[in-house]
C-alpha cells in the first residue's frame, strides 16, 4: 500500500454532538456499510455505551474511498473514547493519526471535554478541521460557533464544513477534506518495526486482539514479535483490518492500521500504548508516551446474596480479561461480609463496571462510596496507601495523611461563574484561573481535591449549571490535609462499610447529610432504627427511622388469596435488593446515600 | 367434605372503596341468575368435589337482592347434587338496605342459618361518606327483623380508621354496635384498592384517612373492647362469642378446600400441593360458557411442596389458633422452624410457638404484611 494513498484520522467530539451519527455516515458512504447492513451506530460496539451514548472501546475502520482527484484511497478512521476517564486511551488513538475532524455541534458550541481533546490533538501535531453538525436544527448558529471555535481554540474556520451527519449533508467534502488536508503517514518502510498498541480486548476465541498503527516498517503473519513494554515475544498468527468486518490481509505495512492477534492470553500483556517491534531486528527506541494507567477512584462490591460471591469473582476475573485498568481484591466487610475492593479510572469507568456485573452477569451488588487513595505516614514512620477508609489508621497512629489532587477545568455560560465559584470554593478548590474565551464563554480551572470530586461534584455542577457546564481533569499531586474518619452507627453499631474519609472541616455538614439523607433511604421496620455519625467517639447527628406502626391487609378471603399472597410476594422481590445488617435491613441506595447529598446549607 | 362458595356479583350501586367483582343489578340479570348458578353445579366434576357440603357461603356483590326463592333452588340443588350435612353452616350476605321481614323469613324458611350483614357504620355521615345505600336506622330494623325471622347467627361488618374518625368516635361506633347483640363481629379498616374511586381520591388529596399511628390505636381499642363484652379476637379480622366463629371463612385460612360458584368466584382444591381456580369476573362469558355445557372454572396457580409450606403460614397465621407445629410436619415431612429458619428470626418474639402451635400476637397481627413476607 502506497503512503501517500493513506489517511489516518479521528474524530473529536463531545457526547451527543454527533460522533457515531458522522461515522457511520462516512462507512456509508463509502460503501464500508450498506445501509441495510447498519445497525444504527455501529461503532459503539457495546450495549451499554449505546444505551449511554457513548463509545468506551476505541476501534479501527478501514474505509475505502474513491476520490474527486480519481485515486483510490484508504481512510482509516480511528475511534477514541469520549470520556474523561479515559484521556490516556484517547492520547494513544490520537497518536495513531495524522489528522482529526473537530465535530461541534452547531447549536452547543464547544465544550471542555472537547477542548481538552483537541489540545492532545494539536500537542501531537495533527491537523485538526472544524466540523460543524447539525446545521439542520432551527437552533443552529453556525457562525456564532465559528466564531467561538476560532477565538477559543484559535483554528482557521474560514473553510469549516457545514454538516449534518443525520441528514447526509457534507460528507462527501467532510472526505475529500480528509483526503486534501490530514498528511499521509511519513513512516519509514524499511526501518525496524516500531507499531504502537492503541487498543486491546479480549476475545473467548483468539485471545487478546491489538489494534495497531505501524510507524516504521512491517509486518506479517508469522513474524516474530517483541513487545517492548512487556518484554514477551509472540509469533504473529493473524493480521488483518477491520472494514468493519475483520478481513485477514497477511500484512501490514508503514503507514497502515489493522490488528493483529498473537496467541496473547490477557490483556495486561498488550497495554495501550506499549511498542511492536520484531524480536530479531527491534527498534533501538520505543515510541515515547507509554505509560501504565493507575486506578484512582476506589470503592468496596459486595453480592447482596453472599452466595453469590464466586459467581462476581469470576464476573470481576472475565471483565478484567478486557481492562487492564480495573483492579479487584477480596475485602472483608463486618456488616456485608466477603466481597471486593476495587479500582476504577474514575465514576463514569466505576459505573459502567458495576452496570455490566449486574446486566451482564446477573450478580446483585451492594456498592461502597467511592473513595480515593491515601498516602498515610505513621507516627512509626510507615507509608501506607489506603485505599478503604476501614483501613485508615487510628487518629494517633497516623502522623500525616496526603490526598490525591486534580486540576479541574469548567467550561460554563458566563450566567453560571458564580455558581462553579461557589461550588468550587465549597470543595475545597484552589483557583488557577477564570478566563473569558468569548464575551459568553468561560473556564474555570481550579485545584480540587480528587475526594470531593469522587462524591458529588458531578452531580452538583451538572445541577447548578442545569447541564451547561462541562468538565475535564488531570491529575496533579498528593498533598497534606487535615483528614478524618466518618463513621456511621446503626443501632449503636459501627457499619464498616458505611465508613468516609473526609476532611475535618466538611465532617458535621457531611455527618448531619449523610444521617438524613440515610433516614430517607430506610424503611421502616419492626422497630425502631437509629443512625448515628461519629468521629471516634464522638457522635455529631442522629436521626431516627421509627418503628412500622402498622402494615396487614385487612381482608383476606376465599377470592382474595392469591392475589393478595403474590401482591406481597412482588413488594419481597423489591426487597431482595436488601442487605441484612445486624438486625437492620438496608436498601443498596443506603450505601451510597453520601452521593445523594445535594446542597451545603 | 368441602365448602361452597357463592358469588353474586350484582349491587345497586358500587361503593366506592370496594375493588370486588359486581355489575349493576338488572332485573333481567338477576331473574337469569340463579338458573346459572345451578348449571354451573351440575357441571362441576363430582369426582373432584365429593360432599357433603359442610358450609355454604353466598357473597357478594349483594346477595340479599337475590330473592328467597332463588336461594332456596340454588341450596335445593346443591343438596341434591352433592349432599349437604345435617349441622351445614350456611350464611347469606345481606345489605340492610335490601332486606324486608318478608325476605329475611323467606331466606330463614330456605335454609340459611346465618346472615351476615353489611352495616359498615352506625354513623349516617360515614354511610354517606362510603356510599351505603342504607342508612343506620335501616340497620337496626334490619338486625330487629332478622332476629325475629329467626337467626340465632348473626354477624355485622365495621369499618375503622375511617376519614376523619377520632378515637371517641370509634368508641361510640363500638358502642352502638354492641347495643345490636351481634353474634360476630367483622371489623376492617378502610383499605385502599388500586381500582377504587377512594383510591384516587385519596391520591388527589381529597380523602383524609387515619394515619398508621391511629389505625393501629383504633385496631387496639376494638380488641379490648370486644374481647371485654365478650367476643374472641379468632383473625385478624374477626370476633365472635363462643361457638359462633365463622366455620365457612375458617376454612379458607386453615387452607381446606371450596368450591367456588358463579362468575367471579375462587375455587381452591386440596389435591397434591394444592391448586387454585377462579371462573373469570365476566358475567356474559359465564353465561356463554354454562350454555356450552363446560366449567368456566379455569386453573389460576398450582402449588409444590414450598409454595404449599408458605401459603400454610400465610393463611394460618391470620388466625388465633394459628398453625399447628404437628399438622404441619405431618402434611409436609418437617416442621416449621426447620423449613423457615430466616423468617422466623425475622419475625422475632412475635411469632411463637405456644400449646403446639405458632401464633401471632395481636401486635404480629398489626404488622402481618411485614413480618408474613418473609415466609412468601
Amino acid at each position: 500500500m502506497k503512503q501517500s494513498l493513506i489517511r489516518n484520522f479521528s474524530i473529536i467530539a463531545h457526547i451527543d454532538h454527533g460522533k457515531s451519527t458522522l461515522a457511520d455516515r462516512l462507512l456509508e458512504t463509502t460503501g464500508t456499510l450498506s445501509s441495510r447492513e447498519q445497525k444504527d451506530q455501529f461503532l459503539d460496539k457495546m450495549d451499554l455505551e449505546r444505551e449511554r451514548g457513548i463509545t468506551i472501546k476505541a476501534q479501527a475502520v478501514r474505509l475505502k474511498y474513491h476520490a474527486d482527484d480519481g485515486q483510490d484511497y484508504i481512510l482509516n478512521l480511528i475511534d477514541t473514547p469520549g470520556h474523561v476517564d479515559f484521556t490516556y486511551e484517547v492520547s494513544r488513538s490520537l497518536s495513531a493519526c495524522e489528522g482529526a475532524l473537530l465535530v461541534v455541534d452547531a447549536s452547543q458550541g464547544v465544550e471542555a471535554q472537547t477542548l481538552a481533546n483537541v489540545y492532545l490533538a494539536l500537542d501531537q501535531d495533527l491537523e485538526v478541521f472544524p466540523v460543524l453538525n447539525k446545521v439542520d436544527l432551527p437552533s443552529a448558529e453556525p457562525e456564532r460557533v465559528k466564531a467561538e471555535i476560532e477565538e477559543i481554540i484559535g483554528l482557521d474556520t474560514s473553510d469549516a464544513i457545514v454538516a449534518s451527519a443525520k441528514e447526509g449533508i457534507g460528507i462527501h467534502e467532510i472526505l475529500e477534506t480528509i483526503v486534501r488536508k490530514v498528511p499521509p503517514p511519513r513512516g519509514n518502510p524499511d526501518a525496524p518495526l516500531k507499531a504502537l498498541v492503541f487498543d486491546s480486548w479480549y476475545d473467548p476465541y483468539q485471545g487478546v486482539i491489538i489494534l495497531v498503527r505501524i510507524i516504521d516498517g512491517s509486518l506479517q503473519k508469522g513474524d516474530k514479535l517483541l513487545l517492548m513494554a512487556n518484554r514477551k515475544s509472540y509469533e504473529l498468527l493473524k493480521v488483518g483490518v477491520f472494514s468493519p468486518h475483520p478481513v485477514e490481509i497477511g500484512s501490514l505495512g508503514a503507514g497502515e492500521v489493522g490488528f493483529i492477534i498473537a496467541g496473547i492470553k490477557v490483556v495486561g500483556d498488550a497495554k495501550v500504548g506499549d511498542t511492536i517491534t520484531h524480536l530479531h531486528r527491534p527498534t533501538e527506541s520505543p515510541l515515547p508516551g507509554f505509560k501504565v494507567v493507575k486506578p484512582m477512584v476506589f470503592s468496596g462490591l459486595y453480592p447482596i446474596d453472599s452466595s453469590d460471591y464466586d459467581a462476581l469473582r469470576d464476573a470481576m476475573e472475565k471483565l478484567r480479561l478486557n481492562d487492564s485498568s480495573f483492579s479487584f481484591e477480596p475485602e472483608n466487610s463486618l456488616a456485608l461480609g466477603f466481597g471486593f475492593r476495587c479500582g476504577f479510572l474514575g465514576l463514569l469507568h466505576m459505573e459502567i463496571i458495576q452496570e455490566r456485573l449486574e446486566r451482564e452477569f446477573g450478580v446483585d451488588l451492594i456498592t461502597t462510596a467511592p473513595t480515593v487513595g491515601y498516602q498515610v505516614t505513621t507516627v512509626r514512620g510507615e507509608e501506607l496507601v489506603v485505599e478503604s477508609a476501614n483501613k485508615l489508621p487510628e487518629v494517633q497512629q497516623i502522623a500525616s495523611i496526603r490526598e490525591p489532587f486534580i486540576l479541574g477545568s469548567v467550561h460554563v455560560p458566563n450566567e453560571f461563574v458564580g455558581a462553579v465559584l461557589a461550588l468550587c470554593e465549597e470543595k475545597r478548590g484552589i483557583q488557577r484561573e477564570i478566563k473569558y474565551l468569548t464575551a459568553t464563554r468561560v473556564m474555570i480551572v481550579y485545584e480540587l481535591p480528587l475526594n470531593e470530586i469522587v462524591l458529588d461534584f458531578y452531580d452538583r455542577l451538572k445541577s447548578i449549571t442545569r447541564g451547561y457546564a462541562s468538565l475535564d481533569y488531570e491529575y496533579l499531586d498528593y498533598r497534606e490535609s487535615d483528614l478524618v474518619r466518618l463513621n456511621v452507627l446503626i443501632n449503636n453499631e459501627v457499619v464498616d462499610a458505611l465508613s468516609l474519609i473526609v476532611h475535618r472541616d466538611k465532617s458535621q455538614f457531611r455527618g448531619r447529610d449523610l444521617v438524613s439523607k440515610m433516614k430517607e433511604f430506610i424503611p421502616r421496620q419492626q422497630y425502631e432504627v437509629a443512625i448515628q455519625a461519629a468521629i471516634g467517639n464522638k457522635v455529631i447527628a442522629r436521626e431516627t427511622v421509627k418503628a412500622l406502626r402498622k402494615d396487614v391487609t385487612a381482608k383476606c378471603y376465599g377470592g382474595d388469596i392469591s392475589r393478595k399472597r403474590k401482591l406481597l410476594e412482588k413488594q419481597k422481590e423489591g426487597k431482595k435488593r436488601m442487605k441484612q445488617v445486624g438486625s437492620v435491613e438496608l436498601p443498596q441506595e443506603a450505601f451510597l446515600a453520601i452521593l445523594k447529598v445535594k446542597e451545603q446549607k | 367434605m368441602f365448602s361452597l362458595y357463592i358469588h353474586v356479583p350484582f349491587c345497586r350501586r358500587k361503593c366506592p372503596y370496594c375493588d370486588f367483582y359486581s355489575v349493576p343489578a338488572e332485573a333481567a340479570a338477576l331473574a337469569d341468575y340463579p338458573a346459572l348458578l345451578c348449571r354451573h353445579l351440575e357441571l362441576t366434576d363430582k369426582e373432584d368435589w365429593s360432599g357433603p357440603v359442610e358450609t355454604i357461603f353466598f357473597g357478594g356483590g349483594t346477595p340479599s337482592l337475590l330473592p328467597p326463592a332463588a336461594i332456596a333452588a340454588v341450596l335445593t340443588r346443591t343438596a341434591s347434587l352433592f349432599g349437604l350435612s345435617a349441622d351445614a353452616e350456611i350464611t347469606l350476605e345481606a345489605n340492610p338496605g335490601t332486606v324486608t321481614p318478608a325476605t329475611l323469613a323467606g331466606y330463614r324458611t330456605a335454609g340459611v342459618n346465618r346472615i351476615s350483614l353489611g352495616i359498615q357504620s352506625l354513623q349516617s355521615e360515614q354511610l354517606q361518606r362510603l356510599g351505603r345505600i342504607h342508612s343506620s336506622q335501616d340497620a337496626r330494623q334490619a338486625v330487629a327483623w332478622a332476629r325475629q325471622a329467626g337467626f340465632d347467627n348473626l354477624s355485622c361488618d365495621l369499618m375503622f380508621a375511617l376519614p376523619g374518625q377520632s378515637a371517641a368516635a370509634l368508641q361510640q361506633e363500638i358502642g352502638a354496635f354492641l347495643d345490636l347483640d351481634p353474634d360476630h363481629l367483622s371489623c376492617y379498616g378502610l383499605s385502599l384498592e388500586e381500582t377504587t374511586p377512594f383510591y384516587h381520591l385519596h391520591r388527589a388529596g381529597g380523602l383524609a384517612l387515619p394515619d398508621d399511628e391511629l389505625y393501629r390505636q383504633h385496631y387496639l381499642e376494638l380488641h379490648e373492647t370486644l374481647q371485654g363484652a365478650g367476643f374472641d379476637h379468632y383473625e385478624i379480622a374477626n370476633f365472635a362469642r363462643p361457638e359462633r366463629q365463622c366455620r365457612h371463612n375458617l376454612t379458607y385460612w386453615r387452607r381446606r378446600g371450596y368450591l367456588g360458584i358463579g362468575a367471579g368466584a375462587h375455587s381452591f382444591h386440596q389435591r397434591n400441593w394444592g391448586r387454585r381456580l377462579a371462573v373469570p369476573s365476566d358475567l356474559p362469558a359465564y353465561a356463554t360458557a354454562l350454555d356450552r355445557g363446560s366449567d368456566p372454572s379455569q386453573e389460576i396457580e398450582s402449588f409444590d411442596r414450598l409454595g404449599a409450606m408458605s401459603e400454610t403460614l400465610y393463611l394460618g397465621l391470620r388466625t388465633a389458633e394459628g398453625v399447628a407445629e404437628e399438622s404441619f410436619r405431618d402434611r409436609f415431612g418437617l416442621g416449621v422452624a426447620a423449613a423457615f429458619p430466616a423468617a422466623l428470626r425475622q419475625a422475632g418474639p412475635r411469632l411463637a410457638l405456644r400449646e403446639g402451635s405458632w401464633r401471632l400476637d395481636l401486635q404480629g397481627w398489626l404488622l402481618f404484611d411485614h413480618l408474613i413476607s418473609p415466609f412468601l
